[in-house]
């Protein structure tokens, strides 16, 4: 079993080693998304402040959309943005015939590149946004723009099971994604199709509450709503009891699915693929 | 050949090539489009739920919105060869050669891309700017046209300028460039709304010191016939002019400063 596992954790470590090298380009992800949270949160107080009844007309309070927004921000390198760029370039350049010449599950051995990447990416960024947002803001005083902590120590609990099947759901849509290079020739139209859709859905350009009451059980249903706005939900502490199992069910669910459909598309694809010269 | 014959003909060689792989092409034009029109829901829905922001409609915000997104969408278009000067140009050494050739290095990254991907962008800002002047009312057509192609023009050489400073910024490094992004696409995000939503040092910083706010929040005052000082908003535009020199100076003496490894 320990053997068997042995190349996925491989390219699992050798992946996050890599993109834990890249510390500038998290710093400087870092700064803009700092930058992004401040005028987040400016505008969404310009409506809270101008509001008659905040309360009545919005179900988050205001510093809850302000934790939200920092949340989001934080966790952004969770978003599914485009295919792993190596397979990109491997499907231009023909080199992807040598992961078919593997003896390895295709699926998993993507999976894991995928979750080491996205790890890599979200680790260093969110520590930083925590430490920004959640401590220097407030010994700044400006304790009114800052991350506020977990509700409870069982909804941080709860959060942290529920990023963690945001990470798995993230890295499933990679490899959809990854897929998707392999049988267009280009990386660039599957991102631009998944990146608009996970932004919005996923609460990321604007907390999912804040959407009509009539649309709100379609958005908890969907699946971009397990990247970010369902363990938001739980770190606010807004569910509880049958309403939490329920958006951990749905991540679950949504995890099986996209596999399922992965690891189907996957065969079809290899199926009938053709590699030009050698 | 002329500057402008030469970059047409880049122009046209270009465009041949985005539409190679017309599956990736169409996915890409849609998602655009998705991505640009999802900017306004978000916006559509924070109106719906609360009114109003600070006095402002959502047909006055469109406006603002649509101006803006029009700005940069017409910049994208052109300013790619900026945009990936770093990484496509310098980091591969291409850059010799663009040095070799007998014509400004600036004509030259104008004509390596012209983009079709940001007329998704376009095309959303240009709806939804209709959709805002048919919402709100206005100066009269003979003072908002000129002065929204004035906007416009004042906008695109900001967002150029910008580009352009990042590409001369790549000279020193080429690392954690995305940092500009807090100015492109921050920048957009912030020009969306009316600039009074925003805290003081922010609004100073954003017209003063970087001229966002020159080339989109006051002419649109200007529109809106809401400026306290119209003159100075009708003339505001000319600031995303002085700002694209002041980079260009930058550039030229960066150009001249650059020595090669040798490729």
């Amino acid at each position: 079993m320990i053997h068997a596992a042995t190349p996925y954790l491989a390219a699992f470590r050798a992946r996050w080693q890599t993109t834990m090298r890249y510390r500038a380009a998290a710093l400087a992800g870092f700064v803009t998304q700092c930058w992004w949270g401040v005028i987040n949160i400016m505008i969404y107080a310009a409506f809270y402040h101008g509001a008659h009844d905040a309360a009545g007309t919005a179900p988050l309070g205001l510093h809850q959309t302000v934790t939200y927004v920092w949340i989001m921000q934080g966790t952004l390198a969770l978003m599914p943005w485009s295919c792993d760029p190596e397979i990109a370039d491997a499907v231009r350049s023909g080199a992807v015939a040598h992961d078919l010449l593997r003896p390895i599950d295709l699926w998993w051995w993507w999976s894991c590149r995928a979750t080491a990447r996205i790890l890599g990416r979200l680790v260093p960024r969110a520590l930083l946004i925590v430490a920004f947002a959640g401590l220097v803001l407030p010994l700044a005083g400006l304790g009114a723009w800052a991350l506020r902590p977990p509700a409870s120590l069982p909804d941080a609990a709860l959060f942290a099971v529920s990023i963690l099947m945001g990470l798995a759901l993230s890295a499933s849509i990679v490899v959809l994604l990854n897929i998707v290079t392999v049988r267009t020739l280009s990386p660039a139209g599957g991102s631009a199709v998944i990146t608009p859709l996970a932004l919005i859905l996923s609460g990321n350009l604007l907390p999912l509450a804040l959407f009509p009451g009539a649309v709100q059980t379609l958005l908890i249903l969907q699946p971009f709503a397990g990247l970010g706005d369902l363990p938001c939900r739980f770190w606010l502490g807004t569910l509880h009891g049958g309403r939490a199992v329920l958006a951990l069910g749905q991540q679950a669910a949504w995890i099986a699915a996209l596999t399922m459909i992965g690891r189907a598309s996957l065969r079809r694809t290899l199926h009938r693929l053709e590699i030009q010269g050698g | 050949m002329n500057g402008f014959a030469l970059w047409r003909r880049y122009a046209r060689a270009s465009l041949s090539g985005q539409t190679r792989y017309p599956g990736a092409f169409l996915m890409q034009m849609a998602g655009h489009l998705a991505t640009t029109l999802m900017g306004f829901a978000a916006i559509w829905v924070l109106f719906h739920r609360f009114g109003t922001v600070r006095g402002w409609t959502v047909g006055q915000v469109a406006l603002f919105y649509g101006l803006v997104n029009i700005e940069f969408a017409l910049t994208e278009t052109i300013g790619y060869g900026f945009e990936r000067f770093g990484d496509d140009f310098l980091r591969t050494g291409a850059f010799d050669r663009l040095l070799l050739r007998p014509r400004w290095t600036v004509l030259q990254l104008l004509g390596h891309q012209f983009r079709l991907r940001p007329l998704a962008r376009l095309a959303q800002g240009a709806a939804i700017l209709a959709l805002g002047l048919a919402m709100t009312p206005v100066r009269p057509l003979l003072f908002t046209l000129p002065m929204m192609l004035w906007a416009i023009a004042g906008g695109v050489a900001f967002f150029l300028g910008v580009l352009i400073g990042q590409a001369a910024l790549s000279f020193r490094t080429i690392e954690s460039l995305e940092i500009v992004n807090v100015l492109t696409y921050g920048g957009v995000e912030a020009g969306q709304y009316p600039f009074d939503l925003y805290a003081r040092w922010f609004r100073q910083l954003m017209t003063y010191a970087i001229p966002l706010g020159a080339v989109s929040y006051e002419p649109m005052l200007a529109i809106l016939g809401r400026s306290p000082h119209p003159m100075a908003a009708t003339l505001a535009p000319a600031a995303g002019f002085a700002f694209l020199a002041i980079m260009l100076l930058y550039w030229q003496a960066a150009v001249r400063r650059h020595a090669s490894t040798g490729n």
